[in-house]
């Protein structure tokens, strides 16, 4: 792909890393050579950089793709999951997916980044329904962080929860922050 | 209302303002012994040149400036004449660029580019005066004095200061283009325009080698609110020159870019005849720009490439 070509919100590859052109500014003094400089935002880790070209420079253009997965199992050090148009199965490895597997429920229904036909990130809901396994019982003595104490949920993930909730309260959490939002009150 | 329907609307204040921009521009020239001349936008040849790339109409081209066509008519006899032109640059796109856009040109015969310069201060100072700022323009935030003589000061000169490098002794054309828009135009004066002199001779393209100095060429670009305006000669009549720069710029187009060039054989005929002259070519999108308070091009006409 030609530099001329790209534009913002053109996906490019530099160094096999999948970038998106997040802002795009054409300088060219009248006779002389066009330069694009360009913010890149990575999008695996989301860190951006400033990259400037001329034009007859090549880009690699990325090929990406996002479908909806659902999250089956994990194995080892990958997680499993399932293609919901196609039924096919495929493995992200627990590198990829960083702090993201802390989010991940059997069951769970995800949208996957493909870069060809490889997955490499994906976009978990906003706020996700989990269940408390284990929580502390609040002590008397805590005073300013008497407010919150300290649960895990049954992803594995620890976090910081109001005293009121108990072992086996659904709860409410943004997966932007990490926070808890709000105890769920399930029918029984 | 539509979207573009409300689009028109907020742009109208401009377009009105523009419409006024391109009366005043034609009564300068007018009162002033210039008459207005009107050339083909579609030819079978345009000047080649490496940076610039026309658009392909039909196995000829549409123009990228009128300029070859207005030399035709100084080779024929006329001397004083301006135009107002739609030119198409393909792949130009960006806040200061659309792939059509208007020039002004005009030419003076028996005069070079100084003269130019000071018709380009009188210009933008007339026009200020008769929309009714007088002699200062309030641009983007800064205020700017138009009041003549601009600041000049040579390529040379403004290279030492600002990118440290010598361009006419050490010419270096990619940090050229490179540092022109990311250490020298951002850091031009911005209450004052700036006239920029004496290009290094591999940047002539069109214009004649200063006499007694051929590592620089007679050519002037004007910059107002760190926007790049106008761009002026004193013209090239040597036809062996011209004929052996655009061969050479063919070869390079040939090369690099894989692009036939056709040598405007006409233009190089009529050269022979053409007396000692002087042009200069401004942006009319930018200076309507400016005078709007304009940040981008996409404010001062009605249709870009996007919205087409």
């Amino acid at each position: 792909m030609q530099v001329e070509d790209a534009r913002k919100g053109t996906k490019i590859l530099l160094e096999g890393i999948p970038y998106n052109i997040e802002d795009a500014e054409f300088m060219k003094p009248g006779k002389g050579r066009a330069i694009y400089r360009y913010r890149l935002r990575n999008l695996v880790d989301g860190s951006s950089l400033e990259r400037t070209y001329h034009s007859g420079e090549k880009l690699q253009a990325a090929s990406i793709s996002t479908h909806e997965g659902q999250f089956l199992y994990r194995e080892g050090h990958h997680y499993v999951f399932m293609h919901t148009d196609t039924f096919e199965q495929y493995l992200i490895d627990e590198k990829i997916l960083g702090e993201k597997h802390n989010y991940l429920k059997e069951g769970m229904t995800v949208v996957t980044m493909f870069l060809e036909d490889r997955p490499i990130d994906i976009t978990l809901p906003i706020f996700i329904e989990t269940v408390v396994t284990k929580s502390d019982i609040a002590t008397r003595t805590d005073t300013v962080t008497a407010q919150m104490k300290r649960a895990t949920l049954e992803t594995g993930m620890e976090l910081d929860v109001p005293v009121f909730i108990k072992e086996g309260d659904t709860i409410k959490v943004d997966t932007r922050t990490g926070n808890y939002v709000e105890r769920v009150v399930t029918r029984k | 209302m539509t979207g573009e329907e409300r689009r028109l609307e907020r742009l109208k204040p401009n377009l009105e303002r523009r419409a006024l921009i391109h009366q005043i521009t034609r009564r300068f020239f007018d009162t002033r012994g210039f008459f207005e001349v009107d050339t083909p936008v579609r030819s079978p040849a345009i000047a080649p040149e490496k940076e610039i790339i026309p658009f392909d109409s039909e196995g000829w081209l549409l123009t990228t400036s009128p300029e070859l066509y207005m030399k035709r008519l100084l080779a024929a006899g006329y001397s004083n004449i301006y135009q107002l032109s739609h030119c198409f640059r393909k792949s130009e796109r960006g806040r200061l660029h659309n792939p059509e856009f208007t020039l002004l040109e005009w030419y003076r015969a028996f005069k070079d580019y100084t003269e130019m310069i000071t018709d380009t201060e009188q210009l933008v100072l007339f026009i200020s005066q008769e929309l009714g700022y007088g002699n200062v323009l309030r641009y983007q935030g800064k205020t700017i004095d138009l009041k003549p003589p601009w600041s000049r000061i040579t390529i040379q000169e403004l290279y030492k200061q600002l990118a440290g490098w010598d361009p006419v002794n050490e010419p270096d054309p990619v940090s050229f283009d490179l540092d022109m828009v990311t250490k020298i135009i951002p850091h031009l004066n911005p209450h004052r325009p700036t006239v920029m002199l004496d290009y290094p001779a591999a940047t002539a393209s069109l214009a004649r080698l200063k006499p007694g100095n051929p590592l620089v060429a007679e050519r002037a670009e004007v910059f107002i609110g760190g926007l790049e305006l106008a761009n002026g000669y004193s013209e090239l009549n040597n036809r062996q020159e011209q004929e052996a720069r655009f061969r050479k710029e063919i070869e390079h187009i040939r090369l690099e870019q894989k692009r036939v060039a056709p040598l405007p054989d006409k233009f190089l005929t009529a050269l022979e005849r053409m007396p000692q002259c002087a042009g200069m070519a401004l942006g009319m999108d930018r200076l309507v720009m400016l005078f709007c308070d304009a940040a981008s091009i996409d404010e001062v006409i009605p249709f870009s490439v996007d919205t087409a």
